[in-house]
């Protein structure tokens, strides 16, 4: 080969390419497998079996989903803003590939190490309630309207205490990057930073099932009460990048959770990717599990909750990880 | 929405009249007739200040099937059919009351085995019924799984009316002076093994969901309605049983065999979503205990009794009261000495209850109003009729 390409292979916009692609087919693969997950998951807690026909226990079922939600037609309500419309699904789905390029996997896979890898995905994450907003008021319609309203009035309220938790954790192991504070904690759950500060990790996860618009805090979604919310008149694909990015931010918050107080990959005698896809799939097991056992709170309830109890807790967290590194450090 | 103009006969008349209220910034929104919370057919206009609404009315008239009229075209027997459709939820105690007013209005005397089936079969469709609305009104809540637990317990049930009454849903089991068919031989002892399971499954219901906190915080003060209001929409049932008043056609006018049967009727003083929620629930052990009295009763003879062929009842009318899962059915017929009916009137409990809801839903937000409507537990074909 061309000494010259291997040169190449070494740029940082390369590795960005190559890092991107990846991610998309790491986006794919799992939202297939999530699909089948949660569907299953859901079968068996409701005393049915799930998809069962399609391949085996129904592993191809989210393959033929995909492949019918392809095939259907695009249809843009009369009177919608046909850009905006458009644009919504894809501004949902683009942050979210992002947001993957910090995570890191295992030592040696890591897509791009950025020391200030926590800030990017906050950053682009807080962009996926944008699409929100196009979506329910480029839609022309008055349930996407309101589950736009209240997608905006959620993520604003819970990304308070989503912040403040993980700046706690952050403040713990001195760094803003991903890679370094997994790097700081050990293969054994006592030196977890879920462990040592399981309030942050508590506040985390709830603002998590939140911010992913995932039962018991699917709001702007509430299928029972806005049909559909801000996605009710998408259809084939538009609506499936909606889903895809769902379960996208389902997969970084797990991750990021993962490797701030799960210890990321590290864990006894197995590779480093193993244990953190265990842990990530355990995390997304229990947003599942979520869903699919309580009823949803009401709006009112909601902010409450983030307002009232979260907020106050995660800054009284926050104050205590200050004064314990002052004294400590 | 585009306003109704009555030259082409275009646009949205229900629309058109609900005129938006004097002051600016507010949202008239349709809700329904499809809409996952609203049951089937129903229609609520809503006039909404953020998702706060300040007036809410109901369009009925989607499923609107001319029962009453069907009756004029019909003999007494012919109609039998359309009773399980009025209401398809419970089924059982509409066929009783059709069957009941045209057997007052012809003096015709029900054998005491047919009045015991009766009774039981009309319990269980009403555990059937309560089953599906506490599935049903969790999942408007936003609980997706107990609708399947639900299903799970009524499926047994189901099983056990399908072989007495050949169907599963739209029954029409009762003849005039009696009963279709003889209940299969294993008939009691199916009846006492649900009603062991369902009561082994209650307290897991009453744990997991009934005393959750989310749904707690969902159903209680949601829907405050005193015994004054209630009465004086004429609300009845388990509406009613939820704002404290133990009114129970089942006690208050007993019909067939139900004052031989020792049973409780719950009543809450909350007048809350919760208090009609709790009050359904108690409901489904009142349904078990009096089934279980009924098949440990039940008399050895006919199940008819001696009816001919067509039924010409003499000229005047007769009103027969019921109490169904939603509240007191009420059926008038009304004879003029031939073969079909002059005329019959169904009163449906859902009507009344439903019109509470305007009132209830009164600045409670969206999602409250899902709440209210859920727990009036409304059938929209037998408002409609």
């Amino acid at each position: 080969m061309n000494p010259e390409v291997l040169l190449h292979l070494d740029h940082p916009l390369t590795r960005l390419v190559l890092g991107l692609v990846c991610i998309f087919a790491f986006i794919g693969l799992n939202g297939l497998v999530l699909v089948w997950v949660e569907r299953k998951v859901a079968g068996h807690v409701q005393l049915r079996p799930g998809p069962l026909h399609v391949g085996p226990h129904g592993l191809l079922q989210p393959l033929v989903d995909a492949v019918k939600l392809i095939g259907k037609q695009l249809v843009a309500p009369a009177g919608s803003d046909k850009i905006l419309y458009w644009a919504a699904p894809l501004l949902a789905f683009a942050p979210a590939t992002v947001c993957f390029l910090p995570l890191p996997f295992d030592p040696n896979l890591a897509p791009m190490r950025l020391n200030l890898g926590l800030v990017l995905i906050l950053a682009f994450s807080g962009l996926g309630v944008l699409s929100l907003i196009l979506a329910g008021w480029g839609s022309n319609n008055k349930w996407g309207l309101l589950g736009a309203a209240r997608a905006v009035a959620q993520s604003v309220a819970y990304e308070v205490p989503l912040l403040l938790s993980v700046m706690a954790v952050a403040l713990t192991a001195g760094s803003l990057d991903l890679y370094e504070i997994t790097a700081k904690q050990g293969a054994w759950p006592w030196q977890w930073y879920g462990v040592k500060n399981p309030l942050a990790f508590f506040i985390f996860l709830v603002c998590a099932v939140a911010e992913t618009n995932r039962a018991p805090f699917d709001l702007p979604e509430a299928e029972s009460e806005l049909t559909a919310g801000f996605h009710t008149e998408y259809s084939g694909m538009g609506f499936g990048l909606f889903f895809l990015a769902e379960y996208a931010n389902m997969i970084i918050v797990s991750g990021v959770a993962a490797a701030l107080f799960l210890g990321g990959w590290q864990g006894p005698f197995l590779p480093g990717i193993f244990w953190f896809l265990v842990k990530v799939y355990c995390l997304l097991c229990f947003i599942i599990w979520l869903r699919w056992t309580y009823p949803r709170v009401r709006f009112d309830q909601l902010l409450n909750l983030s307002w009232k109890w979260l907020t106050p807790l995660a800054l009284l967290d926050f104050a205590l990880v200050v004064i314990v590194a002052g004294f400590g450090g | 929405m585009q306003a109704f103009d009555p030259k082409t006969l275009r646009g949205d008349l229900s629309a058109a009249r609900f005129e938006p209220g004097p002051t600016e910034d507010k949202l008239i929104l349709s809700m329904g007739p499809q809409h996952p919370s609203t049951h089937g057919v129903l229609r609520i206009m809503l006039e909404l200040d953020g998702e706060y609404i300040l007036r809410a009315e109901p369009i009925l008239g989607y499923i609107h099937r001319m029962h009453e009229w069907m009756a004029e075209q019909k003999t007494y027997m012919q109609f039998m059919p359309n009773m399980g459709r009025v209401d398809y939820l419970h089924a059982m105690a509409w066929n009783w009351a059709y069957a009941g007013a045209v057997e007052r209005l012809s003096g015709i005397e029900v054998p005491q085995r047919a009045e015991y089936i009766r009774a039981a079969v009309t319990e269980l469709n009403r555990i059937s019924s309560h089953l599906l609305w506490w599935g049903a009104y969790l999942l408007d809540l936003g609980a997706f799984t107990p609708i399947m637990y639900a299903f799970d317990d009524r499926e047994m049930l189901l099983d056990i009316l399908q072989d007495v009454t050949g169907s599963r849903l739209t029954y029409s089991y009762f003849t005039i002076g009696g009963v279709y068919g003889d209940v299969p031989d294993n008939f009691a002892s199916r009846c006492l093994a649900f009603t062991r399971q369902l009561r082994s499954r209650l307290p897991m219901y009453r744990d997991l969901v009934t005393d959750n906190v989310i749904l707690r915080g969902r159903c209680e003060g949601i829907g405050e309605m005193d015994v004054e209001l209630a009465r004086r929409y004429g609300a009845t049932g388990p509406v009613i049983r939820g704002s404290g008043a133990p009114v129970d056609t089942r006690r208050a006018e007993p019909y067939g065999v139900y004052n031989r049967f020792d049973f409780r009727i719950p009543a809450y003083p909350q007048g809350d979503a919760m208090a009609r929620y709790m009050v359904r629930m108690d409901e489904l052990e009142t349904s078990c205990d009096i089934i279980e009295q009924a098949v440990a009763n039940l008399p050895d003879g006919p199940i008819t009794a001696k009816v001919p062929k067509t039924v010409k009842p003499p000229k005047g009318e007769a009103c027969f009261a019921v109490e169904g899962a939603r509240g007191k059915i009420i059926v008038y017929v009304r004879s003029d000495g031939g073969p079909k009916p002059y005329r019959v009137k169904l009163r449906a409990p859902g009507f009344s209850n439903l019109s509470v809801f305007c009132e209830l839903s009164r600045g409670t937000l969206l999602a409250d109003a899902v709440s209210i409507l859920g727990s009036l537990d409304l059938v929209i074909p037998e408002i409609d009729r």
